[in-house]
């Protein structure tokens, strides 16, 4: 987009790197402290921008693993003398088990549930801290070994500066990484497209257990960090209230850049430093007062600027557009059936939403090759039918094959992964993502490496690979020329390509569309059908859900028509538009 | 363990289950009608309880003016919208609520408290400084944003919290206060002393709940709210203002904060910053009800109460984290019982 952005980014950086090297040297020693708590809450915030800000879930626990971070170095290291850099290991782990088994409990609720769960589980870390007796209680533990790095004792703030900082930019490089790939897509999806992920093979429970458990593990290497810098630790800093801070520190950075959580930890700790400083004076005792700033601010924040203040620097700062791969290794395609070959099979289907039965007992055949139509009055049941054959609803009677293979018993991720791809009737985009980024989720089955690799971006040849695919399909569809733009910034008409070249992204054997032609304006329904036929001709099935009469009759080689659940007629075009019992549906009856 | 100690833990718990179980009530009534999830419930069990105390020295206290400062920013927010959207007509009506019944409230107290009325009129008065404090706070931080998220709400909750928190430091100071008992009066019954504020708070915590039941089943703003609590476009398209239903509860929920900590103050010593854990512990109670059941919060609530008194005899440093980590358990329970994941809002 553009290159002064670019540029301009650069510099920033490059002062923010020269500055971070030199301040220790030349920098007060209270400012040195003061940078070096920034990094710390930086480390803890980086997490939660990637659990709330992109990932959509909230925890105000962190303090608490923190604290597990803290008092778990500073027992082994002192009762039982054992090297820091062991027990920052005991710590992670420690912290591993206890975020997967919260994560695993609540998780599977809706989404205040682990908010509403971190809150109990940080109060009752706290007090257990305080009243251990071999935690030292609330006095909690003193005289920390310094940590030893290859000799050298980092003992003071100033040596341990670089350490702090090292390991924040290290762990701001490892999401920033994470999120430019096939998990990060995911893991962005996870935030109003959950059920679109999970029809493309993302399996949403478990990405969410991941970004739990790797905000985790970043608090919790905050807080090893925090008892050796300070030698010594008590309850006080791993309260509830640290944790509702830690979340102020995401809400003000925002998620719209990694670089947020600095932001966010910068302004709140500088902010905090004054107002401690200020409020006291200002009003005559001593007390946390800036707590009712920080409360006031953060509601005004939230009603005024919902996404902080990082998309007003990144506006300033334009990314690139992503570098397409020049070479990659094409993906593999699964093996198609023969043209003719019986596709799909519903047998007697049955769903029933209470009283209401929805789809009864309807049965037939697809041939590989075909576009089926499958039409009807509003409330016919086909949109139920669609849910049925991905499986994103269970039938409540019938059987659904698809190539021999029963699949109704499957999930939607298992139903996708042997090849049979979707549409939504309401576009289901990430609008803020590139087109490209949102096709290339389709593909998420076709790549295999995960979130360590991702973070750390050893999986760039798998990536360019699914990369070209995106861009491979979205030319297949003619949408080549808007690869880098935000998805959100389309028309209507392209949503519901993008949507289609996204489905084709999953090497599909059989494409279900979902109402593609609904609000499409006339050229652009005439561009969609000659689309379809020319998926067709290239072997693509297709079973087609539509209003559109016109649209239909034109495109498709058979229709199925439903009503009231049931299967009213079936036949080629001609035959259903003379059949009586059809048009009785449509006009009433004619007499 | 003897008998005796065991039906005072009973006695103990039940005190305590009662107030967390009037909490809980109010938590599932703001969620279910406004989602919001209700953290600062608690600053008004402390703002009720330090009120009364306040009163009781006759001093003025400062929640009185936090009620002018809330008022003036309603008024100032109420008035900037009306002259936006040209509805001048209300503007007798916001100066009236907003502004001229705050600073007669503020009036009074400041005649009265120094006077030290009766204590029937000081609880009354506590609750007319504290109580309107609700709404004023759900017109100021969630009316704004009554159609974002639960987790959005739940982080403005957070955010009133910590804010009302460091309000209760400006205006009650870091050492705690007790109120004398309502009654003095200790009843024998077999080994069993009951004291007459465990009867005041069992009792009254009876009385608020069946009062709350008639409201619901028998007038119609009970029943506006129920029927937003079950659909709210449905109730919105039958003239039910989700504005309206918002305050409503928000009202409501402040009345039960306040009286709750007007009844807790003569049993346990009250600090700015003891109502987040006690409205925490209601919480645990309305979680066990799925924060959608009002019987099975209530019973939740009484649950926690005896644990807690249970934990405080066995283990009483251990008190808290018994109480809290319950919650684990709990959302095991409701986790392994859930059908599907709920697909998320927005």
């Amino acid at each position: 987009m553009s290159g002064a952005g670019v540029t301009r980014a650069r510099i920033v950086l490059g002062v923010f790197l020269a500055f971070m090297l030199v301040a220790p040297a030349v920098l007060p020693e209270f400012h040195v402290t003061l940078l070096n708590y920034i990094g710390l809450y930086s480390i803890v915030a980086l997490g939660l921008v990637l659990l709330t800000g992109v990932g959509g879930l909230t925890s105000f626990g962190q303090a608490a693993f923190v604290g597990l971070g803290a008092y778990t170095t500073a027992y082994l290291s002192t009762a039982h003398g054992l090297s820091p850099w062991l027990t920052l290991l005991v710590g992670l782990v420690l912290t591993f088990a206890m975020s997967l088994f919260l994560g695993f409990i609540s998780l599977r609720l809706s989404g205040h549930y682990l908010p509403l769960g971190t809150i109990a589980w940080g109060i009752s870390l706290y007090f257990l801290f305080g009243n251990m007796e071999f935690l030292g209680g609330y006095t909690g533990i003193s005289s920390l070994p310094a940590i030893n790095f290859f000799g050298l004792a980092l003992d003071s703030g100033r040596k341990f500066h670089y350490l702090i900082w090292f390991l924040a930019l290290l762990a701001l490089l490892s999401i920033h990484n994470l999120l430019d790939s096939r998990s990060g897509r995911a893991i962005r999806a996870l935030k109003g497209g959950g059920l679109m992920a999970e029809s493309f093979g993302v399996d949403t429970a478990q990405m969410k257990i991941i970004i739990f458990i790797y905000a985790a593990l970043l608090a919790s290497l905050s807080g090893w960090l925090y008892a050796h810098l300070l030698r010594f630790v008590n309850p006080t800093p791993f309260s509830i209230n640290a944790g509702i801070e830690y979340l102020f520190m995401a809400v003000v950075g925002g998620a719209a850049s990694v670089w947020g959580a600095v932001v966010g930890a910068g302004i709140l700790t500088i902010l905090k430093q004054w107002l401690q400083d200020l409020l006291p004076k200002l009003l005559g005792q001593s007390g946390n007062f800036e707590m009712i700033v920080f409360g006031v601010l953060l509601v005004l924040l939230l009603q005024r600027a919902r996404d902080g203040i990082m998309p007003l620097a990144v506006r300033y700062f334009p990314g690139p557009n992503k570098v397409l791969p020049a070479t990659a290794q094409a993906l593999r395609q699964r093996v198609r059936p023969a043209a003719g070959e019986i596709l799909l099979e519903v047998k007697a289907a049955h769903k029933a939403f209470g009283g209401l039965v929805a789809v009864n007992d309807l049965s037939f055949v697809m041939n590989s090759g075909e576009i089926l139509g499958l039409i009807g009055p509003n409330g016919a049941g086909k949109s139920t039918v669609f849910n049925l054959v991905t499986g994103v609803l269970p039938a409540t009677g019938g059987e659904v094959y698809f190539r021999g293979e029963r699949i109704d018993i499957l999930s939607a991720r298992a139903i996708v992964l042997r090849g049979v791809a979707r549409t939504f009737q309401q576009v289901h985009l990430l609008p803020t993502m590139s087109v490209l980024e949102n096709v290339a989720i389709g593909a998420h089955l076709r790549g295999a490496r995960g979130v360590v690799s991702a973070a750390l971006h050893l999986e760039r040849a798998e990536e360019a690979g699914l990369l070209a695919e995106a861009v491979r399909q979205l030319e297949r569809v003619g949408l080549g020329a808007s690869v880098h733009e935000q998805a959100g910034s389309l028309a209507l008409g392209q949503q519901r390509i993008l949507e289609i070249a996204r489905a084709l992204c999953a090497d599909p054997v059989l494409l279900l569309l979902d109402e593609p032609a609904a609000g499409l304006r006339y050229q652009e329904k005439r561009s969609l059908a000659e689309l379809l036929r020319k998926l067709k001709s290239e072997g693509m099935s297709i079973l087609l859900v539509e209003h559109d009469m016109d649209f239909v009759m034109k495109l498709v080689d058979r229709l199925v028509v439903m009503d009231f659940g049931e299967k009213l007629a079936e036949g080629l075009p001609q035959e259903i538009q003379e059949n009586t019992a059809v048009l009785e549906a449509y006009l009433g009856s004619v007499k | 363990m003897n008998a005796e100690i065991a039906l005072f833990l009973i006695q103990d718990g039940l005190t305590n289950g009662a107030i967390y179980a009037l909490l809980a009530l109010a938590l599932v009534l703001v969620f279910a009608v406004t989602r919001v999830i209700f953290i600062p419930q608690g600053e008004f069990v402390t703002y009720g309880a330090l009120t009364l105390a306040s009163l009781q020295l006759g001093k003025l206290p400062g929640t009185a003016w936090l009620l002018l400062g809330a008022g003036l920013a309603v008024a100032t927010v109420e008035l900037v919208q009306a002259l936006h959207l040209g509805t001048t007509q209300r503007i007798s009506a916001i100066l009236l609520k907003y502004v001229i019944l705050p600073v007669t409230l503020f009036g009074i107290t400041w005649w009265a408290a120094p006077q030290k009325p009766a204590l029937t009129l000081q609880i009354l008065l506590a609750l007319a400084l504290v109580v309107p404090l609700g709404p004023m706070v759900y017109r100021l931080a969630y009316q704004p944003l009554a159609n974002a998220s639960v987790l959005v709400l739940l982080i403005i909750s957070v955010a009133v919290h910590f804010a009302m928190t460091g309000l209760g430091l400006l205006f009650f100071g870091a050492e705690g206060s007790r109120t004398p008992p309502f009654s003095g009066g200790q009843w024998k019954l077999g080994v069993l002393n009951i004291s007459g504020q465990s009867l005041w708070v069992i009792g009254a915590s009876l009385a608020l709940i069946v009062a709350l039941f008639l409201f619901f089943e028998h007038t119609i703003y009970g029943k506006a709210l129920r029927a937003t609590a079950i659909n709210r476009v449905g109730a919105r398209l039958v003239g039910v203002s989700p504005v309206m239903a918002g305050k409503l509860s928000f009202t409501l929920a402040a009345l039960i904060g306040v009286l709750s900590g007007i009844l807790i103050a003569p049993i346990t010593t009250i600090y700015y910053d003891s109502g987040f854990l006690v409205g925490l512990k209601g919480f645990v109670g309305a979680i066990m009800g799925g924060l959608v059941s009002y019987p099975l919060a209530a019973a939740g609530a009484l649950l926690v109460g005896m644990l807690e008194a249970y934990a405080s005899f066995w283990a009483s440093a251990y008190k808290e984290v018994i109480v809290f980590t319950l919650i684990i358990p709990v959302l095991l329970w409701r986790s392994l019982t859930a059908h599907h994941i709920e697909e998320e809002e927005e």
